[in-house]
């Protein structure tokens, strides 16, 4: 929110573009050269500064996927976690909260415990990796919080998730 | 609420029909339940009896209530009001039984309904017509007009105990999520109504996600799982002034799934501490805890039994997710599924003599029965999504919730017979979810 207010109106108008993308979460370079392409520079708080919450939204990846019925770190989810350890290495201002999610296809109670599960993963992994387990926690939402509505395995693969969220630096 | 505990003001036995109760109760208008019935029993209720004039459309309302709940339950059919041949014009006069029997009405329910300075009044019988006389004793239940559905449906309860043996379950409030908005923004909200969808009343907003609403043994009290914190947490409402509080004691990154110990001061739930979740048990007026299961397995959906001394839950300590049965004070469970596929939410039924479940199997959810070793499974549903159960206090019936597939999916309650007949879908204002369904009141 701090970095929000030093926006520009043109800033303003890329870091809609930019959430209208995350929001997708097809999250590659193609934001990012559209987000520095048209703003020629670094656009502090925004998509192209590599020190905002939007930047590791969508460049570092805050998210990774998990098989049906599991919660080990895959091989690709390990690079992304990579990146994040860096990027909080680097950003050691900043807290974050790893929200655990499950597919529909289970009853409600197991998928708590399963994006617990998920969540956790991701957590012990960071932590393992150097970021201090005081910036970080975890919750589950189970079934709860779909990104994707269709009940196909396309679907299910996407909202099988640990998401990094970053939230207020410690120090604001 | 509380107009509703209050509105019952009596209930009583019309004395002056006694001496028909012994003839009537050795009579062959019986329904065995038990035993399944096919061909459903042929019964009438014409309207009551207005007994002043305020009550004509009471009388009307009343009537049809009860017949609703009767011919809901699949046990017995209606015979038509159009094809009756007698009218009741007064609760007192003889019952004309060969009117009755000529249009092979087996039971008949008569009734008056009177309405005087905001009392009104509900006199009722109930007749085998075959054997020429009363079953049971005639009663009368008062209350306030806007108790008129609990009077119906206490009505019902005589009229459907007495033909089958068994108490009813019409008389009975369910909890449960009411939901809107689509599935990637749906809105959540605690709701009660009447075990037929009627008299909903919300008692929370829907500003924070809950989830699992689970009545105590008396119906005073709910317990949920609340994300008002932000982190999912046990609290208990009370359902008369409907204020909430979060539960205390509750250490770990989450709680969830509670419910009740049959005595009301003790919620059985599960925390979930790093990646591990267990069941606990936490005295409500302390907030003392005891971890009950130790694990590194998912172990949730802890149900008391009706005495209070077992536990049913799930666990995936195998590999996958099936039930598990220990002692109320923790311990060595015993595994009492091993069916294909998965099993989950366990409830023990009030009977105490079964168990209910959610199963997954080859890509489908089903709800089931089983005896509470194990043995006897029965499965009653299968759907894309089926989970849930929560039993009718009878334990003859299961609601349960219903999600259909696809991105318009959404939920909706059902209830089922045991015996797998009478899948019906209970009518409520938005999507609903995770039902529990209350006592007999």
């Amino acid at each position: 929110m701090r970095l929000t207010a030093k926006l520009t109106l043109l800033m303003a108008v890329l870091a809609v573009s930019a959430c209208t993308n995350a929001n997708r979460f097809d999250n590659d370079a193609v934001d990012l050269n559209a987000a520095t392409g048209s703003a020629g520079g670094i656009v502090p708080g925004s998509a192209s500064d590599p020190s905002s919450p939007a930047y590791f939204q969508q460049t570092v990846g805050d998210r990774v996927l998990f098989a049906v019925d599991q919660s080990t770190l895959n091989p690709q989810a390990r690079a992304t976690l990579d990146g994040q350890v860096q990027w909080l290495m680097t950003n050691a201002d900043y807290t974050a909260v790893i929200e655990g999610h499950a597919d529909e296809q289970g009853t409600r109670a197991y998928n708590l415990a399963l994006g617990a599960r998920r969540a956790n993963a991701v957590m012990e992994y960071l932590v393992a990796q150097g970021v201090p387990s005081n910036r970080l926690r975890f919750v589950s939402y189970g079934k709860e919080r779909p990104i994707e509505i269709c009940s196909e395995e396309a679907c299910y693969a996407k909202n099988r998730r640990a998401v990094t969220i970053i939230s207020a630096g410690l120090t604001s | 609420m509380k107009q509703f505990v209050a509105s019952l003001l009596s209930v009583c036995v019309l004395a002056f029909c006694v001496p028909v109760l012994a003839l009537a109760q050795s009579g062959p208008l019986r329904i065995e339940i038990t035993e399944g019935v096919v061909e459903p029993l042929p019964y009438a209720v014409p309207d009551f009896v207005a007994e002043s004039a305020s009550a004509q459309q009471l009388a009307q309302q009343i009537a049809r209530v009860v017949a609703d709940d009767l011919t809901g339950t699949g046990l017995f059919r209606e015979v038509p009001r159009e094809a009756h041949i007698s009218q009741i014009t007064s609760f007192g006069s003889p019952v004309q039984f060969a009117d009755w029997k000529a249009i092979n009405a087996q039971a008949l329910v008569t009734g008056a309904v009177s309405e005087q300075g905001g009392r009104v009044v509900v006199k009722f019988r109930v007749w085998d017509v075959f054997a020429g006389a009363e079953l049971g004793q005639g009663m009368q239940f008062a209350g306030t007009p806007d108790g008129w559905r609990r009077m119906a449906h206490k009505v019902a309860d005589q009229v459907y105990s007495r033909i089958t043996g068994e108490s009813g379950y019409f008389d009975s409030r369910v909890v449960f999520v009411s939901e809107s908005g689509p599935k990637d923004q749906r809105a959540k909200r605690l709701a009660v109504m009447d075990y037929d969808g009627a008299n909903v009343q919300y008692l929370t907003g829907s500003s924070a996600l809950v989830l699992a609403p689970r009545f105590s043994e008396d119906g005073q009290r709910v317990l949920y799982t609340s994300y008002e914190t932000g982190m999912p947490r046990v609290h208990v409402l009370e359902v008369g002034t409907v204020q909430s509080r979060i539960l205390q004691g509750q250490d770990g990154v989450m709680s969830f799934a509670p419910r009740f110990a049959p005595d009301g001061r003790t919620v059985v739930y599960s925390l979930t501490q790093g990646s591990n979740t267990d069941i606990w048990a936490m005295d409500i007026a302390s907030g003392g805890t005891r971890q009950l299961t130790s694990a590194p397995s998912i172990e949730t959906a802890p149900s008391y039994s009706p005495d209070g001394s077992q536990i049913v839950f799930e666990s995936d300590r195998s590999g996958t997710q099936q039930l598990y049965v220990m002692s109320a004070g923790g311990g060595e469970a015993k595994r009492i599924s091993f069916g294909q596929g998965r099993y989950s939410t366990p409830v023990w039924s009030p009977r105490g003599d079964m168990i209910a479940f959610t199963k997954q199997n080859a890509g489908r959810f089903h709800i089931g029965v089983m005896r509470t070793d194990g043995s006897e499974e029965r499965l009653l549903t299968a759907s894309f999504l089926d989970e849930g159960p929560t039993w009718a206090p009878n334990g003859r019936v299961i609601m349960f919730a219903r999600e259909t597939q696809g991105a318009q999916g959404s939920s909706s309650l059902y209830t089922v017979d045991i015996s797998g007949r009478n899948l019906k879908r209970v009518r409520t204002p938005e999507g609903a979810s995770d039902p529990s369904w209350g006592p007999l009141q």
